[in-house]
């Protein structure tokens, strides 16, 4: 009769697990990043023949190194921002002070009267990155705001809720014109 | 009826812990899958500001972060440092770091490479012009400001 072999003891098994267990909850890091997501502008060559823009069609944001906010040359706060922001990129056809409208067509649409308002976003060496987020987040909450709007409007439906196509036709009728002025040099 | 009663006293049956061991290993599975071991130490302070209109940063596979802050070290100031993977980095350096990044992901990803700038909040935004300046050159211009959760106007 051939010898036994003894069953090996696996009663550490459980022990083994848990220093794996404890090794893996102590590594593992399951944050998940959020932010504001932009495109930069590609760059320019140095010339002088930068297109002009008539001035009612830019709302001018400049942000000081005390980090005071000025829109279109008067002192503003930035609980007021959202509003001036989205006043001014509402197409308001016939009014002389407001921004250029045109009026475009789009499949899902059908005729919108588009603005052709450029937001210009200027800030100094010395203003502090938090006040430029405060300021981003304003301007894309102005801008998701008529997006809301314009869903509303035309397809009885969040922002959110609209399918692909319906949501790239919104994004294509309600662009996100924020212009950073190149850096000067004071 | 006596004679189906046992004798002696009755116990309890002791819990079987032969399933312990698979218990646990499942719950290793699950870390192990969802870990993300800290790929860099952080030598400057990233403390973000709020944001509301966030979007959360999708395939992290496809993110290359810069961080921009004051030096956890009290000895080396309070003035805003870039830092790039492990060490300290001059605005001159990002162009070869974003090719470097480019370089480490396969052809197709390149273009869809996006840069997560975490930066401090007290940050001066001249150091972030200067970065922004650098990505726009290199052609990196896909940027993300990662923020926090809340309202911007308590920033």
């Amino acid at each position: 009769m051939a010898k036994k072999v003894p069953e090996i003891n696996s009663s550490s098994q459980a022990d083994i697990a848990f220093l794996l267990l404890c090794f893996f909850l102590m590594t593992t890091s399951m944050d998940v990043d959020y932010g504001i997501t932009r495109r930069l502008p590609p760059p320019v060559e140095q010339n002088d023949d930068d297109v002009k823009v008539k001035e009612r069609n830019v709302m001018n944001v400049l942000i000081n190194k005390n980090n005071k906010l000025m829109v279109n040359g008067r002192p503003s706060d930035i609980s007021t921002l959202k509003e001036d922001a989205k006043n001014f990129m509402t197409p308001r056809p016939g009014d002389e002070t407001a921004p250029e409208v045109e009026p475009k067509t789009f499949d899902l649409l059908g005729e919108v009267m588009m603005s052709k308002g450029v937001i210009s976003l200027q800030n100094d060496r010395g203003t502090s990155y938090a006040m430029y987020i405060s300021v981003q987040n304003e301007l894309a909450r102005a801008f998701n705001e008529l997006k809301e709007d314009m869903a509303w409007k035309h397809f009885h439906k969040h922002f959110d809720q609209l399918n692909e196509d319906q949501a790239k036709a919104v994004n294509d009728a309600v662009p996100v014109r924020v212009s950073e002025a190149e850096p000067a040099e004071y | 009826m006596g004679k189906f009663r046992k004798e002696g006293k009755k116990e309890v049956p002791q819990v079987s812990t032969s399933s312990l061991p698979d218990i646990v290993y499942m719950l290793i599975f699950f870390f192990m899958i969802t870990t993300s071991m800290r790929d860099v130490e952080l030598k400057v302070k990233t403390a973000m500001p709020k944001a509301t209109e966030i979007q959360k940063l999708e395939k992290k596979a496809l993110v290359s972060s810069i961080y921009i802050g004051p030096p956890r070290d009290a000895k080396l100031g309070t003035e805003s440092r870039i830092q790039l993977n492990d060490q300290f980095a001059r605005p001159d350096d990002i162009a070869d770091w974003v090719l470097q990044e480019r370089e480490a992901r396969n052809e197709a990803d390149r273009p869809l490479l996006t840069t997560a700038l975490k930066v401090h909040r007290d940050t001066r935004m001249g150091v972030v012009t200067d970065v922004k300046q650098e990505l726009r050159k290199v052609g990196a211009f896909r940027i993300n400001y990662t923020t926090l959760k809340g309202s911007a106007l308590e920033n």
